[in-house]
């Protein structure tokens, strides 16, 4: 099969400039590994929008970022994404603290980070009345947010197949071979040929590019290590609060999520290069969280667990540790798009617009398509609808009547949907994470084998084959009799 | 012969020490029993140890594809596994009733093998 | 708007008991509302027997016992929806249900019982380190798939928790052709039945490890195994005792939750040893007209005890709704746990109650030759030596209703001494 342009990886940035290139009259395939969208990073992270004062002024982070927290609702609208734009705390807990929000309100500043403020004690308590009383004061950045990053990945793809883009899963990248000014890329699905490759590999964006012989540069997978608690515990955070930066990160946070959750992490443990799929959590990290949450929010417990999770940042192994984003110096005709750590979920719209840019530079043949949609059909959720709304839609179809999870109170047709879509669900993971099926209080004790049976109707398979996160994770072995 | 028994007749669960014949066979005293019915229990445990069964027998037109089924009454311990055979190999067909015999005398035992939920 | 004298909210033992009793005391229009596809809640996957000895004399299994229940109510005018959910209820005893064929339906009612049951503790809410394989489920979930879908979750299995429901899977999934490599247990007792320990695990060679809890998954597909090791007396793994156990399927069965996310929605007052509402001994919550019962109440061991609870849940919903006055007394003795009790329901009673009280209670700890006793402030109303206690049993007292109305302190506290 042969394609103009060829990205590889479908988190949240290969996703986003895939739908920004579908913006072109031309053939685009996303290749992805594992057996969906936003399988890697994208999928296990802080979920925020930074406002963007942590990055240093002048690298292509801090642009990004501050271009990226604006456009994220914009993004979010179009695509009907969860986001809210709660803004950040900074929290101080000495006078070494306060010197240094001062130094971050200034870097913000000249990042161009717009009506941040530096507020004191009192006005941190009536924003959040359950913070520790050893915090003394906090810089407030009204433009930070949050999202649910794996529904924005998701969401842009969608986008982007309705505009005619390909995504191929289950389709990781073993070799590329630069021919004839094509790429032949040999995935676990075939061989693809591409004239432009995007480069979108996460963790793995290392490795592929070595595959053209790029060693420009190296990732580290950087685990960290969250908790997300019970919607119970919602009020418990009204914004996003960080810890006063060290010089080990950003460290712990605490958050309210899109959804009303509670999320605290991430650690932040270096692994070996090879450990590029190590997602599990470990008893260190995790006491590491909770002693950490413990000084912001002293009353906030982990009674109301509803998981753990890893995830790996991309961290790139220099010391300009900016993101890496334009032609590789070994062939013009491949972007890399990597090291996208934090803040690369915010800047992720950004990154779209940025690397669009540099692929109309240097492919200026392909003419911008005149039917290109923007938007992507707003997923039905039943539980934000009213009364009437819900009566006429069951009336409709009575699958919307039948709730299959729930705590969350997700309904048969909503699953469907989430199958039917453009490049849909295949696996329990993919439900979940499309519709928050299983996502809830009971992580699916209930729903489970629910979800397992409407996969398998409607994919037409026996239920033995429904997987919970595709390849060789099947939750059911043959029949008993 | 001696056996240890941890009595199962009520929540106390007596440690019960049993004293069997030579071929073990026959059980000549019970101690540890707080009533009576851990002597019973230990008797029977250790001379004709019996269990109840149940298992599911797959079921054709049903709107489920298995019913469960018991035993209708204990069969010998020893025989469970070999009316799980039996009861693997069984087919049936809907409607299916609590109480419809689904294999008679299975495996010998005396026992039928019943249906306990309607399909 | 419909209107029904009693809303039923969960048709499992509980749900058909209560909505039974109250129809046999007059009460006329009462519907219950059922999530599943049919009545009988979670009997209806619990095939093994052991079930009725108390209340019929009888040994059945799960679906033969809902049975029984689910004739009776179609023998009665006892109206039923199934694959129905309830959604909210609200402010003057408003139930919001949906479903595929009315869509969504509000129903007035002059009262309600809560009988929706309770769910499994699931991995997250336990804290267990790893990865995130497929392969771990509760032992619900197993019991599901193996005696309703008739599939197989797993071949070789180990079990974390020994309460019931983890030990009947243990022997079910023997039984099917899998291999049960041990059941680990966090407490240094087992929570489960002697005889299920007997039954379920020693004849069928399974080995049960105490003070034993599983430490990591491993496995990024399908689980490949997980560590275990040995705890110390305050639960915390003792390093040196990791053993890597090989295995393609984690069980677990350590605890279960009552479902009570309507229940806190309608404000009402929760427990927080429980985990249900508080309630009064007609189990009446602190929602006037609003009944509770069943494991949405208290986790009971045996469903004998949550028929017998939810009759008189449904006989509390029928005096309810017959009396011309509905006011409450508000004159009661708050029901308290003393030394080596956890809870006590019902947490209230009325001082002038008519008839003697039942008080369901679970103790701490396992203890040899306690007394269990109930004091009203220094004096003693009932006590009586038990040779043994264990918190996977739950016990109860009788206290008469001439003792409740003498009370001089209002309240009564009930202990296990040893």
């Amino acid at each position: 099969m042969q394609f103009d342009v060829a990205v590889i990886g479908a988190g949240v940035c290969g996703a986003l400039i895939t739908r920004e290139l579908s913006k072109l009259d031309m053939k685009i395939v996303l290749l992805e590994k594992f057996s969906d969208i936003s399988m890697g990073t994208s999928k296990a992270n802080s979920a925020i929008v930074h406002a963007g004062f942590d990055a240093k002024t002048g690298s292509l982070k801090a642009k990004l970022n501050v271009q990226g927290a604006s456009l994220m609702a914009y993004y979010c609208n179009k695509l009907s994404v969860p986001y809210k734009n709660i803004g950040s705390l900074v929290v101080a807990y000495s006078w070494a603290d306060m010197t240094t929000l001062d130094m971050l309100f200034e870097r913000g500043f000249e990042n161009g980070v717009p009506n941040m403020e530096i507020i004191s004690q009192e006005r941190l308590r009536e924003m959040e009345p359950y913070i520790s009383e050893k915090a003394i004061g906090a810089l407030w950045a009204p433009t930070a947010g949050i999202v649910s990053p794996y529904e924005l990945a998701i969401a842009a793809t969608e986008n982007a197949v309705l505009n005619g883009a390909r995504v191929k899963r289950n389709s990781g990248v073993m070799d590329i071979e630069f021919k004839d000014d094509l790429f032949f890329i040999t995935t676990a699905s075939g061989v693809i040929k591409a004239k432009y490759v995007i480069n979108c590999a996460g963790v793995f964006a290392d490795k592929i590019a070595n595959m053209i012989g790029d060693t420009s540069f190296k990732i580290i997978p950087r685990k960290g290590e969250y908790y997300l608690l019970d919607k119970t515990e919602g009020k418990m955070v009204n914004h996003v609060l960080f810890h006063c930066p060290s010089k080990m990160g950003k460290g712990i946070l605490v958050t309210p999520t899109a959804h009303g959750n509670v999320l605290m992490g991430p650690t932040a443990i270096d692994l070996d290069f090879d450990s590029k799929l190590d997602v599990d959590t470990t008893i260190d990290g995790l006491n590491e969280v909770k002693r950490a949450v413990r000084d912001v929010i002293p009353s906030l417990t982990t009674r109301n667990v509803i998981t753990s999770f890893a995830g790996l940042r991309a961290h790139i192994d220099s010391e300009n540790d900016d993101f890496v984003i334009g032609k590789s110096s070994a062939n013009e005709k491949f972007i890399n798009v990597a090291g996208i750590e934090s803040p690369g979920l915010t800047a992720a719209p950004a990154i779209a617009r940025y690397v669009g840019n540099i692929f109309r530079e240097l492919a200026p043949q392909y003419e911008r398509k005149e039917n290109f949609t923007a938007t992507r059909p707003a997923p039905v959720r039943v539980n934000e609808l009213s009364d009437e709304e819900r009566r006429a839609l069951i009336e409709k179809d009575p699958r919307y009547g039948r709730i299959i999870c729930r705590c969350e109170g997700i309904t048969e047709g909503e699953i469907v949907d989430a199958i039917k879509a453009p490049c849909g669900a295949r696996d329990v993971d993919g439900v979940k994470r499309r519709t928050r099926a299983g996502m809830g209080r009971c992580q699916s004790g209930f729903c489970g084998s629910k979800v397992v049976e409407i996969l398998a109707r409607e994919l037409g398979v026996p239920m033995n084959q429904i997987t919970k996160h595709g390849n060789n994770s099947m939750i059911l072995f043959g029949k008993t009799k | 012969m001696k056996r240890e028994l941890v009595c199962v007749s009520c929540p106390i669960g007596c440690a019960l020490s049993v004293e069997l014949s030579e071929d073990g066979k026959e059980v000549l005293s019970v101690s540890g029993n707080t009533c009576k019915r851990g002597e019973k229990y230990a008797k029977d445990e250790c001379t004709n140890p019996v269990r109840m069964l149940t298992s599911t027998i797959k079921v054709n037109g049903g709107n489920h594809p298995v019913v469960p089924v018991k035993t209708s009454a204990p069969i010998p311990k020893g025989m469970m596994f070999e009316c799980m055979k039996a009861i693997n190999n069984e087919v049936v067909d809907a409607p299916v009733r609590i109480g419809d015999v689904l294999i008679s005398n299975v495996c010998d035992t005396g026992v039928d093998i019943v249906a306990t939920n309607e399909l | 708007m419909l209107k029904y004298d009693l809303v039923v909210i969960g048709g499992g033992p509980a749900g058909m008991a209560a909505a039974l009793k109250a129809h046999e005391c007059g009460v006329k229009k009462i519907i219950i509302l059922e999530r599943a596809e049919t009545l009988g809640g979670i009997l209806e996957q619990c095939i093994h027997t052991g079930f009725g000895l108390h209340y019929f004399g009888e040994e059945l299994s799960g679906p033969e016992y809902a049975a029984r229940f689910i004739e009776k109510v179609r023998e009665t005018d006892i109206e039923v929806k199934v694959d129905t959910m309830v959604t909210e209820i609200r402010t003057g005893n408003i139930v919001v249900a949906t479903n595929n064929t009315d869509g969504l339906i509000e129903i007035s009612a002059t009262a309600i019982v809560l009988a929706m049951g309770c769910r499994e503790r699931p991995r997250g809410a336990l804290d267990i380190p790893g990865s995130r394989a497929s392969g771990i489920m509760t032992a619900g979930t197993a019991q599901k798939y193996v005696n309703i879908d008739g599939y197989m979750p797993g071949k070789k299995i180990v079990i974390l928790g020994s309460g019931d429901i983890g030990l009947i899977m243990a022997r079910r999934m023997t039984l099917e052709g899998a291999k049960v490599e041990m059941v680990c247990e966090l407490m240094p007792y087992s929570g489960g039945l002697t005889r299920n320990i007997v039954q379920c695990l020693e004849d069928m060679n399974i080995p049960l490890k105490l003070s034993c809890t599983v430490i990591k998954t491993h496995g990024i597909e399908r689980l490949e195994g997980v560590t275990i090791a040995n705890v110390d007396e305050n639960r915390n793994p003792i390093p040196g005792t990791e053993q890597f156990v090989e295995c393609d399927t984690l069980l677990l069965s350590v605890g279960l939750i009552p479902e009570n996310e309507l229940t806190r929605m309608a404000g009402i007052v929760i427990d927080p040893v429980t985990n249900g509402a508080v309630v009064d001994e007609n189990r009446q919550t602190t929602r006037p007209g609003v009944f509770a019962c069943g494991n949405v109440l208290q986790v009971h061991d045996l469903v004998d005890y949550v028929t017998l609870e939810s009759q008189i849940a449904g006989e509390g919903a029928a005096k309810y709704i017959l009396s011309k006055n509905r006011r409450r007394s508000y004159k009661y003795a708050a029901a308290k746990a003393g030394t080596g009790v956890r809870y006590v329901v019902p947490q209230n009673i009325n001082l002038d109650t008519e008839s003697d009280v039942k008080l369901y209670f679970r103790v701490r700890d396992v203890y040899r030759n306690a007394k269990i006793t109930v004091k009203s402030g220094d004096k003693v109303i009932y006590s009586k030596k038990k040779p043994k206690l264990c918190p996977g049993e739950m016990e109860y007292v009788v206290v008469k209703a001439e003792d409740i109305r003498a009370l001089d302190v209002k309240e009564l506290v009930v202990s296990a001494e040893v």
